[in-house]
């Protein structure tokens, strides 16, 4: 059990991490359009222009 | 005029014909302008110049996307130099490091998956474009050039092209601001929700410490660690609460967040003292959860809010941009931001009237509708004012300017409209105009808890009026309302009715009783065109009137058109139009005049013709060939089939049912008999601002005004409740709360049943979370609730408010009358 001495801290680390990446990436306005972006990952790519 | 123009109005006149279907946007194609020789067949010159591009540059892909729209290109051909200008660059572009400019462009007509590919491909089809970027909900392009490649005018010629007419986006510094805010939102929502799941995880240690035995060493450590997490959850995202309670008790009224930050304190002053002194239980895991749980709620209402600020957006992208200025024996585009009062413009048919001013030079008809409403033409000349906003009909004029931007008419009318929606007083929430009443009713239990088990022990007495405190904290109270809000504005979506925020909602479903509703007539109970209703008169003359009439944008010409579709049009000489009177002209070897009864009675006795009672409200026409008056066709603008109906409807419902009009009196009174309507309800000739006046004098109770038109926006942003029909003019739906997406008035009889039946919902909801904090707070009062006890019944009162919101039948997807 006093391995939770340990390994709580650490997890409390990694969620630490993920909040600042969360805030990073919120505030770089990766989550201002829900919407287009969702669609546009349903478009094939393009064929290469012709000639 | 653009061959657009004269094949529009065949387009919706056709007998369909499965085989005959446009290339490009899949409406059906008329049978006149087949071309029996090509495998592709386009319904106008926009679809197929789209296509060729496509064509030419390899992206028929387009044509394999799942979703694209069936709406027949229309492009306004505009020349846009004012893009280049530099008092545009200096206030739209903005100059990138690596020396590529950027721009952000409201666009119309964005609406569907395949319009993002499209635009977003720019870059392949117009060299010097390095990035388009769209954003869909908001109708908006970033684009992204270089400047020693391309011109912005040549981008905005090319977005024009493909059928999106760019306008420039004009609330950059607001946008900034509010962009700010929207990503804090998401931010204390994120990381509250982080926080409070990994205090749920060692709570549940705990708990289940309760029952097994754990070394008394661990539960201290976990006590503590669940302080160290908790905390920042309070003083990062639960700050927004104490800030809010702060602003209420210091404008000594008494919020939602007041009971909020009570309960938030108490618990975790409470959780604080016990972990450190090691007695009694913590709060920690209530605390966080609440933080979270609560700023969901403030998130959907926030988004809804949002969807109206959005559109007020529209508000300025439709003032017109450009102006052409007369420079000497120069004519120059120059930004309409550009203008100033003395200059003289000249304006060319089609195109929008840029400034107030007089008419200098030229004669000519203006359309009106986006000051009045009506569409009938008006005539102008020489020493005639014209207004900013309209459009030129006939001939160019010249125009010394007299008000520009702001100032004019229209800008004053827009303003007027953005700061009656700014003033109007928000609706109240029923959640919220109870928070006094709970404030002071659980301040009182807590007390009274306290004096009941002081005798005990005080340490008890508090432990139990701060569970009490907990127990009670409006969680399930304060998403009642944006759960169920959110959750019918998403249904009614769903149907085709378009609403903006809640407080239309609750209005709507409480105020049929004493409301009253105004109701446009020109394009809300009508269709707004003239159309053919009686024809008397040979067959023959047809082909005739229509040869006369083929070219004309004279709202009579396209009723004739319309009317009288695929008949084969012989060629007519010396066509003269009249304006304000008809056109004359030569067809086959006869003399052919089309036009008033005032303008064709000059010439001939037009007597026996002249309008009687039954039809003087509709517009007369007189055909005469060879000078012998030969037919009679009388215009009107019918009431739509559906608008008897649910006008009585409303009548039933509660709604006193007012007819508001621009039109003259004849025609108010003939539509308003028509509806069922009493003469005091009929108020015709009524300008913007007689409308808005006539909305406000009925403030006391809740007033609705239905309109389609600029003409109506300051009525509806005045009312408590603005609905826009389909078709409306861009500046009706951006302050309208309620856009209906379907033809017609149809869907105000399944908005008011949906809003109902909503606020039925959230006074279930408001009851549901009422209980459970009674049952909760008697348990605390006996002393007999275990905080695991409240653990769970917290989530659980949120949890039925949740579902009961989700099961609610608020509106239905295909509900229409």
């Amino acid at each position: 059990m006093s391995v939770l001495f340990l390994v709580l801290p650490l997890a409390l680390l990694l969620v630490g991490a993920a909040i600042a990446a969360f805030v990073w990436a919120a505030r770089r306005g990766e989550f201002d359009d829900l919407t287009t972006p969702a669609i546009r990952a349903l478009h094939d790519d393009d064929p290469p222009p012709p000639g | 005029m653009s061959a657009i123009d004269t094949l529009a109005p065949a387009r919706g006149a056709l007998s369909a014909d499965p085989e005959a279907r446009c290339a490009h946007c899949l409406l059906p194609v008329p049978r006149g302008i087949r071309d029996r020789a090509r495998e592709e067949q386009f319904c106008c010159a926009g679809c197929h110049a789209v296509w060729q591009i496509l064509q030419d540059h390899g992206l028929t892909g387009y044509y394999n996307l799942p979703e694209r729209r069936e709406i027949a290109v229309t492009s306004t051909g505009r020349r846009y130099e004012e893009y280049d200008h530099d008092t545009f660059t200096e206030l739209y572009v903005r100059v990138l490091p690596d020396g590529s400019r950027e721009v952000d462009l409201y666009l119309e007509g964005i609406h569907c998956s395949a319009c993002v590919w499209l635009v977003e491909r720019i870059p392949r089809t117009l060299p010097g474009v390095l990035r388009a970027e769209v954003n869909l909900t908001r109708s908006r392009a970033t684009v992204t050039w270089d400047p020693s490649a391309v011109a912005l005018s040549a981008i905005a010629r090319w977005l024009d092209t493909l059928g999106y007419p760019p306008h420039p986006f004009r609330g950059i510094r607001a946008e900034t601001v509010r962009r700010r805010e929207d990503r804090e939102m998401i931010v204390r929502i994120g990381v509250a929700g982080a926080l409070a799941a990994n205090v749920m995880l060692l709570a549940l240690a705990l708990y289940s410490g309760w029952f097994g035995d754990m070394d008394p060493v661990f539960t201290r450590y976990f006590r503590w660690v669940s302080l160290l997490v908790t905390t920042p959850a309070l003083l990062w995202p639960g700050r927004v609460f104490f800030r809010g309670a702060l602003a209420a008790l210091r404008g000594r009224t008494l919020h939602m967040d007041v009971p909020i930050a009570l309960a938030l304190t108490a618990g975790y002053s409470r959780g604080l003292w016990n972990t450190v002194t090691d007695s009694g239980p913590v709060y920690f895991d209530g605390v966080a959860t609440l933080i979270f749980l609560l700023l969901v709620g403030r998130f959907l209402q926030q988004r809804a809010q949002r969807a109206a600020a959005d559109s007020a957006e529209l508000l300025h992208a439709i003032a017109p941009s450009t102006a052409r200025m007369v420079d000497g024996d120069d004519v120059r585009e120059i930004p309409a931001e550009a203008l100033l009062p003395g200059m003289t413009i000249v304006v060319y048919p089609g195109e929008t009237v840029a400034a107030d001013g007089i008419v200098s030079a030229g004669t000519s008809a203006l359309n009106l509708a986006l000051l009045s409403g009506e569409s009938r033409p008006v005539p102008v000349g020489p020493g005639d004012p014209a207004w900013a906003g309209t459009v030129n009909l006939s001939a160019p004029l010249r125009l010394r300017v007299e008000q520009t931007g702001e100032t004019s008419r229209v800008g004053r009318m827009l303003r007027e409209v953005a700061d009656s929606a700014a003033r109007r007083a928000p609706v109240v929430d029923l959640a919220h105009r109870l928070a006094g009443t709970f404030v002071a009713v659980v301040l009182l239990l807590a007390v009274v808890t306290a004096g009941l088990w002081w005798s005990t022990s005080p340490s008890v007495a508090i432990d139990h009026a701060i569970a009490l405190l907990i127990v009670t904290c409006p969680c399930a109270l304060a998403l009642a309302t944006p759960l169920a809000v959110s959750v019918a504005i998403g249904r009614a979506a769903g149907a085709g009715i378009l609403i903006k925020g809640g407080d239309a909602l609750e209005v709507l479903g409480r105020g049929a009783a004493g409301g009253t509703l105004f109701l446009d007539k020109t394009g809300t109970l009508t269709a707004g065109q003239l159309r053919l209703l009686a024809w008397t008169g040979p067959d023959g003359v047809r082909p005739w009137i229509l040869s006369l009439e083929g070219e004309a944008t004279h709202p009579v010409a396209a009723g004739f058109r319309e009317a009288w579709p695929g008949i084969p049009v012989p060629q007519a000489d010396d066509v003269d139009h009249v304006l304000g009177g008809g056109v004359a002209g030569r067809v086959e070897g006869h003399e052919v005049m089309v036009g008033s009864p005032s303008w064709i009675g000059c010439r001939l006795d037009v007597t026996p013709h002249l309008a009687d009672g039954e039809s003087a409200h509709l517009t007369p026409v007189l055909v005469a060939v060879d000078g012998v008056i030969v037919g009679e066709a009388r215009f009107g603008d019918p009431v739509r089939p559906e608008a008897g109906g649910v006008v009585s409807r409303l009548r039933n419902e509660g709604w006193s049912v007012h007819l508001l009009t621009g039109d003259e009196q004849a025609v108010a009174t003939s539509v308003g008999r028509a509806l069922g309507l009493a003469e005091e309800a009929i108020h015709a000739e009524q300008t913007p601002e007689a409308k808005a006046e006539r909305v406000a004098v009925s403030q006391a109770r809740p007033t609705v005004m239905v309109g389609d038109g600029v003409n109506d926006a300051a009525a509806m942003a005045r009312a408590t409740v603005g609905i826009a029909v389909h078709g409306g003019a861009e500046a009706s739906m951006a302050v309208a709360d309620v856009y209906l997406s379907t033809p017609g008035v149809g869907s105000l009889v399944p908005l008011m049943a949906g809003a109902r039946r909503t606020l039925s919902t959230i006074k279930q909801n408001v009851v549901f979370s009422l209980l459970y904090n009674v049952a909760g707070a008697g348990l605390a009062m006996a002393g007999l609730l275990h905080p695991l006890v409240a653990a769970i019944l917290m989530p659980v009162s949120s949890l039925t408010v949740i579902v009961h919101s989700w099961r609610s039948r608020s509106f239905e997807a295909g509900e229409h009358p």
